[in-house]
């Protein structure tokens, strides 16, 4: 089994798979890091101050005149309610919740691509780690080695899941280097809320606690890295069932944007929590933002992608072992 | 008698209630080269993979030295080397690091062994080249050198002459006769290129729509369509007494055709001459498998239908 792990992480490395991963998310750091720090100085220059109390005081006041605009949904202004009054409890209890500094920046980062971005690079390695054999004809002489079936395809998931390990590690890694060359490393113990229950509009903030900002980020990274595991094993599944890289690719696009379009009007379609797509922002549920479906939670969330896993994992195995290979 | 080494017995497979290998029997023996022959779409491709373990066949048995492909998938492929179709290893990938892939994944190959089988298809200068860089016949050799990796008892090649220049043909033709004699491989080989099967093969299967018509060596094959081509003059005249001794064929040029019997020719020949017709010529025409193959395939698959 090592043998055939050994083979396929060369034929990842050779193909430069991960280099190409790397330098989309160091551009894409870079990138958000510059947009960062010029909101920082239209802040100050708006404000004249630096104090993050008054820049939080505006937000609020923002979101409240939003509030007063009658044009908005109900979906929409139960979000904003929801914020302004996480907002506001951040700022009775004097806590600033973007605490400047590279763990703040990773934090946001990872938050923000774990439904979309996070998902695409894993996408990128997945898609083809079987369609490829197929489509370089390779698998006639894959398959034709005294090795079972079963073996070579779980070599090839295995060496998904180390790819999406180091995908996950290297986001992190690449934007907490690259985004404290301007904010400075630092932000590891500022404190952060989480516990908020969203009910509606309503916030209840009985549940709530104050834990240090690096260990919400080691629990953001738990949940970005089980989604990137899922999508991922997703991927791979249409890699074995659709043989051709690019179908199997626009596929799983189709799925990922759909979830993101679907996120912003499932409100009253309640079976839509059964769809993988729409349990993607795990991260949501330590931040306390309402869910796009009320009654779904981080345990039903996670239940429903853990399902979808294993359903994937099941029927590629099932039509890897058995498929006639023309 | 020696060992057989890969036995098919009753082989078909349907695909989608289309039935495209109709029930197949064959052996290979311990050293010889077998040539599987048969027009495009006749089942040459399919069946081949059945042998491999890439299709599953409906219904029959392969057994490669004993162990069944089905049942005993990784003892049987362990004696079992193979091209399908293309050579088509990994074009990123160098010459060396693609038989390492391919060696990890068999029992006991090690780097003495890749070194050996590189030497034997003679790429040692380029082996540490990227395979994209490859000529077709360079990749050819490549694909024939992972398949030999783990001294196979039985070599599967499909079309290994395919886009190989004459001198490569002839080169590859010499090769798998060596492996055949002195390392006591069986080949079976498949082809279009039927003068290649006829200088290669020790015995031919045709295959046509599903079924073998019939398997033998190249020769009594051959032998058994041995014909006489004769000018006479007058033709008319010369074509009514041959006619009567034998069967006959008029082609459109005037020239006449009957079997090839040593022991009649010097009678038909002399009662030809009695009668006044002139004999202008009277060649023997040893067939090339082409023209069988095509009588065969012809005719084969009318009845079938």
């Amino acid at each position: 089994m090592n043998n055939l792990i050994l083979n396929e992480m060369m034929k990842l490395v050779a193909r430069k798979r991960l280099l190409v991963i790397g330098a989309i998310v160091g551009i894409l750091v870079i990138l958000f890091t510059f947009a960062q720090y010029k909101e920082v100085q239209t802040q100050r220059e708006k404000l004249g101050s630096d104090d993050w109390r008054a820049s939080l005081q505006q937000q609020i006041i923002d979101m409240q005149n939003r509030l007063g605009s009658s044009r908005i949904s109900d979906d929409w202004r139960e979000q904003i309610q929801v914020s302004v009054q996480q907002l506001q409890f951040y700022l009775d209890q004097d806590i600033n919740p973007s605490e400047p500094g590279a763990v703040t920046f990773v934090r946001m980062f990872i938050e923000n691509s774990s439904d979309l971005f996070i998902p695409l690079l894993i996408m990128i390695v997945a898609s083809d780690l079987v369609s490829s054999e197929h489509t370089l004809g390779s698998v006639k002489l894959l398959l034709t080695r005294p090795v079972k079936r079963w073996r070579i395809l779980l070599s090839k998931y295995i060496t998904l899941l180390m790819a999406t390990s180091l995908i996950v590690a290297m986001t992190g890694l690449l934007s907490y280097g690259l985004s404290g060359i301007v904010f400075g490393y630092h932000g590891w113990n500022a404190p952060i809320i989480t516990g908020f229950l969203v009910d509606g509009g309503d916030v209840d903030t009985s549940s709530i606690r104050l834990i240090s900002q690096w260990k919400f980020v080691l629990m953001d990274f738990g949940l970005v890295w089980f989604v990137a595991v899922v999508v991922g094993t997703l991927a791979f599944m249409l890699s074995v069932l659709i043989r051709s890289t690019a179908a199997s690719m626009g596929v799983m696009l189709a799925a990922l944007i759909s979830g993101a379009i679907l996120n912003n009007m499932v409100s009253s379609w309640e079976s839509a929590k059964y769809l993988f797509m729409v349990n993607l922002k795990l991260t949501n549920y330590l931040n306390g933002v309402a869910p796009p479906i009320t009654g779904m939670t981080l345990f039903s969330s996670m239940s429903v992608l853990l399902v979808w896993w294993a359903a994937a994992l099941v029927l590629s195995f099932f039509v890897f072992t058995r498929q006639d290979v023309y | 008698m020696s060992a057989t080494t890969l036995s098919v017995r009753n082989l078909t497979k349907t695909i989608k209630k289309h039935k495209v290998i109709k029930g197949i029997s064959f052996e290979l023996k311990e050293g010889e080269v077998f040539g599987f022959l048969g027009p495009n779409g006749a089942g040459k491709t399919t069946t081949i993979r059945m042998l491999v373990g890439l299709i599953r066949p409906t219904s029959g048995t392969i057994e490669i030295c004993g162990y069944d492909v089905k049942k005993n998938f990784t003892k049987a492929m362990a004696n079992l080397g193979c091209i399908v179709e293309n050579p088509e290893l990994y074009p990123y990938l160098s010459g060396t690091d693609n038989l390492l892939h391919f060696a990890r994944m068999l029992p006991s190959v090690d780097a003495k062994r890749i070194a050996e089988v590189v030497d034997m298809v003679k790429l040692t200068e380029r082996i540490d080249d990227k395979v994209k860089t490859y000529s077709l016949g360079m990749r050819q050799r490549l694909g024939i050198a992972q398949a030999l990796l783990n001294r196979p008892k039985v070599l599967i090649l499909d079309e290994p002459t395919n886009g190989l220049d004459p001198a490569g043909i002839r080169q590859m033709r010499v090769f798998i006769r060596e492996l055949a004699e002195k390392e006591g491989l069986s080949v079976l080989v498949s082809s279009h290129l039927l003068s290649e099967i006829q200088l290669l093969c020790d015995r031919v299967a045709i295959i046509t729509k599903g079924n073998i018509i019939t398997v033998d060596t190249v020769e009594s094959l051959l032998s058994s369509q041995e014909q006489a081509i004769w000018q006479l003059d007058p033709s008319v005249k010369g074509r009514e007494i041959l006619e009567s001794l034998t069967e006959v064929t008029t082609l459109d040029d005037g020239y006449m055709v009957t079997p090839y019997d040593s022991t009649q020719i010097p009678k038909w020949n002399a009662a030809l001459v009695h009668a006044g017709v002139q004999v202008l010529q009277l060649n023997r025409k040893i067939p090339v498998l082409e023209d069988l193959f095509l009588q065969l395939t012809d005719t084969g698959g009318a009845h079938i239908e």
